[in-house]
């Protein structure tokens, strides 16, 4: 399908900053990338290939995402790590209305604070983002991971 | 093979680190535990609703088939061709009138016999196996199964107790509790926990750790201490149940027990309060019931969130939890997405769940080195095991022990049971 530069450029920059704010710990300007009536989920292939809806995380509007950064900064306790995502190009699936839907790969690793580092999680995005003026958004995330067996566990997000 | 286990006490208060990373103590916790009279935790029956259904899981470290036959009658039997080894099914589930081993392609029933395999007579009369080659007598070792109200356990051993007995009244009762309705499956979850797996049983028969390291808990008023609860045992305390009541305590009540807490509990408020809507959908009114089943069960529910789990160890350094989330088939659209959205706090990523992963994994690093020390294991008592109103307790922690020494075949002198 035909995109402009400008759009390629705008959505890879705004998957770049989504990277970047998850691995520089910046969970506050990562939920500001949403809409208010975003749809963030983190799914698994093995439920995906089976047709089962369960959920490793599901937040399905901006204020359960802020919920779940400030739990994890006040409340939860997890493993002290450090994220690091690798993000694959954008392929484009769609669009309509200003809404631009894609795919895109990623790896994500974590390294403890002794420096040992190890893949977390592989699997990819579906994305719907909203073009409003210059900005982009994210108006719904759905992470399907094919590391369906979490290691250790999950807290910062994919 | 008797292991030397020098038990300091012998009502289990002090627990030798190094069970938990010892390679011949788990090899023969598979052979005497998973392999022995215990029963384990298959899978739900709900999984293999039609005839010729199978799909895979563990007992212990060891392969299995559960499947349903034409008939309707299930079966377990273990994952391994009797020819040369190979696994039978790679596949996590699927439907199927024979199984068929990749690798010469032997072939077995939903019962788990070897049915037949190709060249058996030879080709123009050459090669073939020998005539009196006896397909029954090499089939794949079969398990006892039970049915229990839907749950489905199995046994390698002729020796081990009915599962009535096994479970006694107040398992069956609480496996009656969760799945009295017909049940849907919403799916699975799985984490692999760099501990070993007992200290994730611990774990579950650790009340008291529930409302201090999980403080999501503490937070939102989920679940605490200061909450009607309690910890209920089977006769031989093997078996555990944690339980408490939803809106049974006052915030200033959790204010004066959680005095670390206090000052969060007033400032902290969910934006969003969907996420802790709770329907109550049992007539015994509980929010929070986590009944655990020794060696390797637990059935899950917080608020409307229902599951079971499996512990599947993976060595004496590593375990996979793997968790069914169910609902049941009568649920509305709303009722499945509101269980969805309170999934947010189990599993991996669970608020009230994730911490279990990092304890664990960091007494697995720290006690490798200290082989003569011990778990200190005495709050709620020392002594004989018994059923508590309240949650501040290990109690149900040494009765896992004890039931684990039993079949072990290494119990202390005078050991309690
Ligand atoms: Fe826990």
């Amino acid at each position: 399908m035909t995109v402009s530069p400008e759009t390629r450029e705008l959505l890879t920059a705004l998957m770049a900053e989504y990277a970047m704010a998850i691995d520089e710990d910046r969970l506050e300007d990562w939920v500001e990338l949403f809409t208010e009536d975003c749809d963030y989920r983190v799914v698994t292939r093995e439920n995906v290939e089976q047709g089962l809806p369960n959920v490793l995380m599901w937040c399905d509007n901006k204020d359960m995402l802020r919920d779940r950064v400030d739990s994890y900064r006040h409340v939860n306790v997890y493993n002290p790590h450090y994220d690091r995502h690798v993000l694959g190009p954008l392929r484009f699936t769609g669009e309509k209305d200003g809404a631009w839907t894609f795919d895109v790969s990623y790896s994500l690793f974590q390294t403890t604070l002794e420096g040992e580092s190890r893949l977390f999680s592989v699997g990819r995005y579906r994305i719907e983002a909203r073009l409003e003026g210059d900005a982009a958004r994210l108006k719904t995330v759905t992470v399907i991971a094919d590391t369906g067996l979490v290691p250790s566990l999950l807290a910062t997000p994919i | 093979m008797k292991p030397d286990i020098a038990w300091p006490r012998n009502d289990y208060s002090r627990v030798p680190f190094w069970l938990h990373h010892d390679e011949d103590i788990y090899a023969l916790e598979m052979e005497r535990i998973f392999r022995g009279p215990a029963w384990s935790y298959l899978c739900l029956e709900a999984e293999i609703p039609n005839p010729c259904d199978f799909r895979t899981t563990w007992v212990g470290d060891t392969p299995v088939i559960v499947s349903r036959a034409k008939d309707g009658v299930i079966h377990a039997f273990v994952n391994r061709c009797s020819h040369r080894g190979a696994m039978i099914v790679r596949e996590l589930r699927g439907n199927a009138e024979r199984l068929v081993c990749l690798y010469h392609r032997w072939c077995y029933s939903n019962a788990g016999e070897l049915t037949g395999l190709p060249f058996r007579k030879g080709l123009k009369g050459e090669g073939g196996m020998p005539e009196d080659f006896d397909m029954k007598a090499v089939s794949p070792q079969r398990l006892k199964v039970a049915n229990c109200h839907g749950m489905l356990f199995g046994t390698f051993s002729d020796r081990a107790e009915t599962i009535e007995a096994y479970l006694g009244e107040f398992g069956i009762g609480m496996v009656r509790r969760f799945l009295s309705r017909p049940v849907r499956i919403l799916g699975y979850s799985r984490q692999r926990i760099a501990g070993n797996w007992k200290l994730y049983a611990e774990n579950l028969r650790d009340t008291y750790h529930a409302s201090l390291l999980h403080e999501f808990f503490v937070t939102y008023g989920v679940d605490r201490a200061t909450q009607k609860g309690g910890v209920k045992m089977d006769a031989r305390h093997r078996h555990n149940m944690n339980h408490a009541y939803a809106g049974s305590d006052s915030q200033e009540e959790a204010k004066a027990a959680y005095a670390d807490t206090a000052a969060r509990l007033d400032r902290m408020q969910l934006r969003d309060k969907k996420l802790l809507n709770y329907k109550n959908e049992f007539p015994d009114g509980m929010n929070l019931a986590a009944p655990t089943f020794f060696p390797n069960a637990l059935l899950i529910q917080i608020n409307n969130t229902l599951g079971t789990r499996q512990i599947r160890p993976k060595g004496p350094g590593a375990h996979e939890v793997f968790q069914t989330l169910f609902g049941y088939v009568d649920d509305d659209e709303a009722m499945t997405r509101h269980r969805l959205i309170s999934a947010n706090l189990v599993g991996p990523a669970g608020f009230v769940s994730m911490e279990d992963g990092e304890a664990i994994e960091v007494i697995q690093k720290a006690t490798r080195s200290s082989p003569e020390g011990c778990e200190v294991i005495e709050m709620g008592g020392r002594g004989p095991v018994a059923d508590q109103a309240h949650r501040v307790t290990e109690a149900p922690i040494r009765g896992f022990w004890s039931y684990w020494a039993e079949l072990m075949g290494v119990e202390p002198a005078g050991g309690i049971r």
